[in-house]
């Protein structure tokens, strides 16, 4: 699995610069791409109704539908789900707080970026999730090592891109703004951070993204709690409709975020519609 | 704002500026009376724009005496507007921070954009983001108004349009105007003045004394005394 946490320039940023040509129109849904996905669905319950496919290797589809209902009805999913959310949020929190504020430095003062950016540059070339061992060692098996983790996934690419957001912005609109006597707080302020919006909503995205990966294999090590707890359970009990249940509850996760963000970036970057 | 004593809105004496070993201004002297339309005229790498830079106060590695005691403001060749601001709040930029929507939305109408006070500048054509662009530059009533090649980038009728309409903005305005081009037959229907920099230095002068508006057949003469200045023979023209 790899998640890129480079910069991405995804967006043009000065109004002589083209945009990408318009987004296409919102078409109804093409019916026939269910055609295979359901297909394999069908084919995965065929296998497991014959036999062919053992419930202790993978459960039917209707059995794992049968184990949501169940689990979300005597409680136990919600309260997974709850303490695994919370664990990504808080995680979130404190990462984008140390990523943004550094980012913001380093984006703003020339001798705060020679300290800063390059031990962050050194570090980020660490795979952060094979910092397990060693934040276990530091904070022991508690919910601290699981949220530093989803921390550090959070912090590198917003600071990564927020950091090059800010310097790429175009020089000719910062002379205009000088032009008209604006400040440099002001320049910040008008010029500056909005310019770098764009690419940092492209850092949020592959933050956020971290952060679920983060505290799925977070929750693999020593989890009491929370949907890895629920899966590593099932495991010992050959449960793998639970498991996959557990499989899915990450996954929705994720998209439900990611669909949000998209919610944001259309709202904050309607501008560049044309 | 303008002292009544003041009568140049702009006195350069002297000016020079180097980059390195080479002497893009040399001991230029300028002088612009408040309300004056001068065109500077010059091949590209004359050191034109470099003059226009440090009117702006762009540029303050000179040498020399440089007073434009007034508010300044710039159109530039690309109209530099914010993206991410709506046209009319682009616009009162120009006023720094003063929530002047009112303001903003008449100084568009002036330029026959009222209507997309509320656009997006992605959404506008290079012409109609260079008038905003002229909106803003004059919304905040300056004494002294610098055009860098603002036409250079818009098709030949869209330009035919612009000339008009700065006209009729300097005569409603009055501001002293600085017009950096090099395109001869703007500079002569809009200036009072026309000066042609080579090399850094100013190396002719001529008044144009012909009432506005001007056609180009009045001109003919002129241009080509300007363009033999500018070292373009009249039979490659």
């Amino acid at each position: 699995m790899s998640i890129s946490t480079t910069g991405v320039l995804a967006r043009p940023r000065t109004a002589d610069a083209r945009p990408d040509p318009p987004a296409k129109k919102r078409r109804p849904p093409d019916l026939r791409r269910w055609i295979s996905p359901v297909a394999l669905v069908l084919l995965w319950q065929a296998a497991s109704s014959t036999g062919v496919l053992p419930p202790d290797e993978l459960a039917s589809p209707v059995t794992v539908a049968r184990a949501a209902v169940d689990l979300a009805v005597d409680g136990e999913l919600g309260s997974a789900f709850a303490v695994s959310l919370r664990r990504v949020a808080v995680g979130f929190v404190l990462g984008a707080a140390a990523g943004l504020a550094l980012g913001l430095l380093a984006g703003l003062s020339r001798w705060s970026e020679t300290l800063v950016d390059p031990p962050v540059q050194m570090l980020r070339t660490l795979p952060h999730l094979g910092l397990i061992p060693l934040f276990i060692l530091w904070f022991g098996i508690g919910e601290e090592p699981k949220i530093a983790l989803i921390a550090c996934g959070v912090a590198f690419p917003l600071y990564l891109n927020l950091h090059s957001g800010i310097r790429q912005t175009d020089p000719d609109l910062l002379e205009a703004a000088r032009v008209l006597g604006y400040t440099r707080a002001e320049r910040v302020r008008h010029v500056v951070l909005p310019s770098a919006v764009p690419q940092t909503l492209v850092g949020l995205r592959i933050a956020l993204g971290t952060a679920w990966l983060s505290l799925i294999v977070a929750e693999q090590v020593n989890a009491d709690a929370g949907i890895g707890h629920l899966i590593n359970n099932a495991r010992e009990f050959l449960r793998t409709d639970v498991v996959v249940v557990g499989l899915l509850v990450y996954a929705l996760l994720g998209l439900t975020t990611d669909a949000l963000v998209r919610g944001l970036e259309r709202r904050v970057l309607r501008w560049q519609t044309r | 704002m303008a002292d009544p004593v003041i009568t140049s809105a702009v006195r350069v004496r002297g000016l020079t500026r180097t980059f390195g070993t080479r002497r893009v201004l040399r001991d230029v002297d300028l002088d612009i009376a408040g309300g004056e339309f001068v065109a500077l005229l010059g091949r590209s790498g004359s050191g034109k724009s470099t003059l226009l830079r440090v009117l702006a106060g762009l540029d303050r590695e000179v040498r020399g005496e440089v007073d434009v005691p007034g508010t300044v403001s710039v159109a530039f060749q690309q109209p530099r507007l914010l993206p991410w601001r709506r046209v009319w709040r682009n616009v009162s930029l120009g006023l720094r921070g003063v929530d002047g929507r009112a303001v903003a939305v008449k100084a568009l109408a002036e330029v026959q954009l009222a209507g997309h006070a509320e656009a997006w500048p992605l959404t506008l054509s290079g012409g109609e983001a260079q008038r905003v662009s002229l909106a803003r530059a004059l919304v905040r009533e300056p004494d002294v108004l610098l055009l860098d090649e603002p036409f250079g980038a818009l098709d030949a009728l869209t330009r035919l349009a612009m000339h008009a309409l700065v006209e009729r903005l300097w005569n409603t305005h009055r501001p002293a105007v600085l017009l950096v081009t090099h395109d001869v037959d703007e500079a002569l229907l809009l200036a009072d003045r026309v000066l042609v920099l080579d090399d850094g230095h100013v190396i002719t002068e001529h008044r144009v004394d012909l009432a506005r508006p001007r056609d180009r057949g009045s001109l003919v003469d002129l241009r080509a005394e300007v363009l033999a200045d500018l070292g373009v023979d009249r039979e490659t023209t």
